[in-house]
């Protein structure tokens, strides 16, 4: 009863739906009134939209939701190879995105495949794996999200590639992420030229073994910690994480300079970090994971708990509907092109990235990046408005993760599926463009929003739910 | 044959992504086959090259550009293309910033810093909205009809769990710490308490107790359904468990059309066990009219019954034999046919007391008739009649032209939400009608001496064009049977 007064007390405020006469008349009686910018929701949510509203379980179950996730401190405390941590055995490769056959694959994701198929010595050459994962013999994919991972753009993890260990303290549950190797052609990006295979040759030698010392020497660095510290510092952790890798490198150096390694070889990997700006994407996108995961399973629970694409299908998990994925056709992003490239050369929407929209930064917190904007086509207030009516379709705030800009409001979290449907507002995710030929890399930026049509599917599902639990 | 230009502008710097921007406006130059602008840093020099550039030495902190032209002559164009590109970049943007509308209730509420909810999206939307209000700890008002009516029971199950209150859905009138919500009346603050499932019932209480100089709490509305068997009365008993919490409620009444009998019982027994006395004044056949309960209410309170106002002329009656009712108030036109029908017998309407007495669309018909124009079926696809009188006063002119009507009973409800000035287009219309005939027209004319609309100068008005009003509707429904049954004759 926090808003209600006695009878014969004035409202302190009115907030006004549907039509504006009553609006207008209150508003003559001197009481303030908010009101809302109301639009029918999306086709066919009506019914399901009221089921799901009156579920007696959701309101609860929303709350118990995000309070898990913003309970989870992600702390990182190893780096290991994918064959040691996940158990991944020659021939089994995770991909990004809900499942797909090699059939549908789209070009990265086979490029990727390709590559990453030379790089654990199943082929002699990247072309002689298509006619290997063709057969399917011997080989298998599983999306990273099944086995606790997420890989960025094609998110293609093989066993011999050494992941990021992240643990939340409190329940011992850990998430995994591989290293990230840098921009332009490689092989998250579909590249899979000799030079993308001696890089990840040199990270699975030089630069896991070293990162895997330094991790076990060190204080556990908190990466939620440097996520509510990068916002502060102009990166939204999934197109921007310049500061997020300067803080990494600060942490960890001192552990790197007494590793066992040569000073030659420390050398190396920290020119190989500090030049990639993205360096710290692949342990935001593992902490995002470890809070988002700890929202899963809540029955009557409309958040999503994990957005991700495959080049080919764009997918959501949803608390309240266990495991399933709801999928539609990946977009194409609207953006900026390297070089000569344009729209006709990106492949659509590809990668895990999008756990960082799912938890609240990347583009939802796009106000904290001006430095990036331009990515919207773009100025500093669509940003801010971009953070602003990302609020319109979230749970609640995150207060762990302030936006200076917005008066440090918290970042924009827990995506309501009833929400999205209610307003029609998509989720606003930042991404890169990989070129949609296998072995090209990188060929642009830009700004996406998942297919609308999966919302409702999510949608219908819960509704069927709680007239089953109605039912009961 | 095409014409390479490359330029090192060494300590020029610009961001990444506003590169990318630039190269793309310099390449929509005329002229310009390529264009690229970029710092110099290993990947745009491998980018570069890949486009066919020839690039001199340049280190990472050096911005390149790289255009390939048409010819020689585009060269001037495209380098200030370039320049004013740089320069576009640099500026960034311009404009204030405005802040989005909120697109949900519980976006509103939040920015609201909490407070009251009113609900007027269509009915299949109503309850998400009204859902947004509960899960913020507020209260709502759903003046949205056609809500299922099982989508009513369920947010009102919820809101008791919850401490909280439904009014509605349907709910057109409330009165919230002297503020009216929907269709209510100006009221000076005071010691009466309302719980009203009938709209314009609870409007005529607020008329008469004014003119009696007795004030009103608050009037909770709770929607025409909420003492159906179905509902139970969940929002009757929260309000008047809020009501007999407020230490200024010293009387309580509840108004009604008729409830379901175990439900009234229920809630009379509930009422019963309240410090604050409770009285109920329920609609129904051979049940006082509210005129009455309000009397009995004023005994309650020690309060003396005053004569209820009324201006005009005693009307004159005419040939004719048949009462013809044209409401804009649910209750008001309830109230009458339950009044009139003790007298006059069967009554036809499009809210009949009994089923076989339905009215046809037309809206016509021999005998006595009485319309509540206010009806969801007649309100569909237009305002209500409170707002727009189109159509009840197209309606005036046939009913008058009808030589079988002896009398013209009309209801005009005056508050917030209603029409500014109703006697403006009820008067000419009540005068046309008379000019003829000289048809009776009796008026009941609910309102409070503060509404905005000016109670005495609007029921002058309509008295100076033919009408007798009264501002009990019982009292004016009297008249009206009288004029019917006694008339010229």
């Amino acid at each position: 009863m926090s808003t209600t007064s006695l009878p014969s007390q004035s409202p302190a405020a009115v907030a006004a739906v549907g039509a504006d006469m009553f609006a207008a008349s209150v508003e003559a009686q001197a009481v303030p009134v908010e009101r809302v910018d109301w639009k029918p929701p999306m086709d066919g949510t009506v019914d399901d939209l009221a089921t799901v509203a009156a579920d007696p379980l959701r309101r609860d179950a929303n709350a118990l939701a995000v309070s898990r996730m913003l309970d989870v401190q992600a702390l990182v405390v190893g780096v290991a190879p994918a064959s040691e941590l996940l158990g991944l055995e020659q021939g089994q490769f995770l991909h990004a995105g809900p499942p797909i056959e090699w059939s549908r694959a789209s070009g990265p994701l086979r490029g990727a495949l390709m590559g990453a198929a030379a790089f654990e010595d199943l082929v002699e050459n990247p072309e002689d794996a298509e006619a290997l994962f063709a057969s399917g013999a011997n080989v298998s994919l599983e999306p990273c999200h099944h086995r606790s991972a997420v890989g960025p753009m094609a998110g293609v993890v093989s066993p011999s590639m050494w992941m990021f260990v992240l643990e939340d303290p409190a329940t011992g549950r850990r998430t995994y992420c591989s290293l990230n190797e840098g921009l332009g052609k490689v092989l998250r990006y579909g590249a899979y030229s000799p030079e993308v295979l001696e890089r990840l040759r040199w990270m699975r030698d030089v630069l896991g073994p070293l990162l895997a010392e330094g991790v076990a020497a060190a204080e556990p660095m908190d990466a939620t910690a440097i996520l509510g510290q990068m916002l502060q510092m102009g990166d939204e952790a999934h197109n921007r994480n310049r500061a997020g890798t300067l803080m990494m490198l600060r942490d960890l150096a001192p552990a790197l300079v007494r590793s066992s390694r040569s000073s030659d070889e420390i050398a190396e990997a920290f020119a190989f970090m500090g030049g990639n700006d993205h360096f710290f994407l692949n342990i935001a996108m593992p902490a995002c994971k470890l809070a988002l995961d700890a929202a899963r399973d809540v029955p009557g629970s409309t958040m999503v708990v994990a957005m991700a694409r495959n080049g080919t299908d764009f997918g959501i998990q949803v608390s309240g509907t266990g495991d399933q994925w709801f999928t539609g056709p990946a977009q194409l992003a609207d953006g900026l092109f390297l070089g000569d490239y344009g729209p006709d050369d990106a492949n659509p929407d590809i990668g895990d990235s999008a756990i960082t929209e799912t938890a609240g930064i990347g583009g939802f917190a796009m106000a904290a990046a001006p430095a990036i904007v331009r990515f919207v086509g773009g100025t500093v207030p669509d940003a801010l408005a971009t953070s602003r009516r990302m609020r319109e379709i979230t749970i609640t705030e995150n207060n762990r993760w302030p936006i200076p800009v917005l008066d440090f409001a918290g970042a924009a979290t827990g995506i309501d599926v009833t929400s999205v449907c209610r307003t029609g507002i998509l989720p606003q995710i930042n991404t890169g463009m990989a070129g949609k030929v296998a072995g090209v890399g990188q060929v642009g930026a830009g700004l996406v929003t998942p297919p609308a049509s999966i919302f409702p599917a999510a949608l219908a599902e819960l509704a069927r739910r709680t007239r089953e639990r109605a039912r009961a | 044959m095409t014409v390479e230009h490359v330029e090192i502008r060494p300590g020029a710097y610009a961001d990444s992504v506003a590169l990318l921007q630039v190269s793309r406006d310099v390449a929509a130059t005329p002229g310009v086959a390529a264009a690229q602008v970029a710092m110099a840093t290993e990947l745009n020099v491998e980018v570069l090259q890949g486009m066919g550039f020839t690039l001199p030495t340049a280190s990472p902190n050096d911005m390149v550009v790289a255009l390939r032209l048409d010819d020689e002559d585009a060269l001037t164009a495209a380098l200030a293309a370039v320049d004013a590109a740089l320069a576009a970049a640099r500026k960034g943007s311009s404009g204030g910033e405005v802040v989005a509308p909120p697109r949900t209730t519980a976006s509103a509420l939040r920015r609201a810093g909490g407070g009251l909810a009113l609900v007027s999206v269509p009915g299949a939307s109503a309850l998400v909205e009204a859902m947004d209000a509960l899960d913020a700890g507020s209260d709502v008002m759903i003046f949205s009809d056609n809500v299922p009516v099982e989508q009513e029971l369920a947010m009102k199950r919820i809101a008791r769990d919850r401490g909280l209150l439904v009014m509605g859905p349907d709910c057109g009138t409330a009165v919230v710490g002297g503020v009216g919500l929907g269709f209510a009346n100006t009221v000076t603050p005071g010691r009466v308490g309302i719980v009203a499932a009938s709209g314009t019932g609870c409007q005529q209480i607020l008329a008469l107790l004014d003119a009696a100089g007795v004030g009103v709490a608050a009037a909770l509305g709770v929607g025409g359904r909420d003492l159906s068997a179905a509902i139970g009365g969940i929002s009757t008993a929260t309000a008047l468990e809020r009501l007999d919490a407020d230490p200024s409620v010293e009387h309580i009444v509840v108004v009604s059309k008729p409830p379901a009998p175990e439900v009234a019982a229920a809630v009379e027994k509930f009422a019963a066990d309240l410090s604050t006395p409770v009285r109920f004044a329920l609609l129904g056949s051979g049940q006082p009219d509210l005129t009455t309960q309000v009397e009995a209410l004023l005994g309650d309170l020690g309060v003396a019954v005053p004569e209820w106002p009324t201006w005009g002329t005693p009307a004159v009656g005419v040939d004719g034999s048949a009462l013809r009712g044209l409401f804009v108030g649910g209750t008001l036109c309830d109230e009458a046919m339950l009044l009139a029908a003790a007298e006059l017998g069967d009554i036809r309407s499009n809210i009949p007391l009994s089923p076989e007495l339905e009215l046809d669309s037309s809206l016509l018909s021999p005998g006595h008739l009485m319309i509540d124009f206010g009806d969801d079926g007649l309100t569909r696809g237009r305002a209500h009649p409170m707002i727009d009188p189109t159509l009840r006063l197209e309606h005036l002119t046939k009913v008058a032209a009808d030589p079988e009507t002896a009398v013209i009973l009309m209801d005009v409800v005056l508050g917030h939400g209603a029409q500014d000035d109703p006697a403006a287009d009820l008067a000419p219309a009540i005068a046309a009608a008379r000019a003829g005939r000289a048809v009776p027209v009796v008026v009941a004319c609910v309102g409070t001496t503060s509404d905005q609309q000016g109670l005495a100068r609007q029921a002058e008005t309509l008295a100076a064009a033919g009408a007798e009003v009264h501002l009990s509707n019982a009292a004016a429904t009297r008249r009206a049977v009288a004029l019917a049954t006694g008339g010229a004759r």
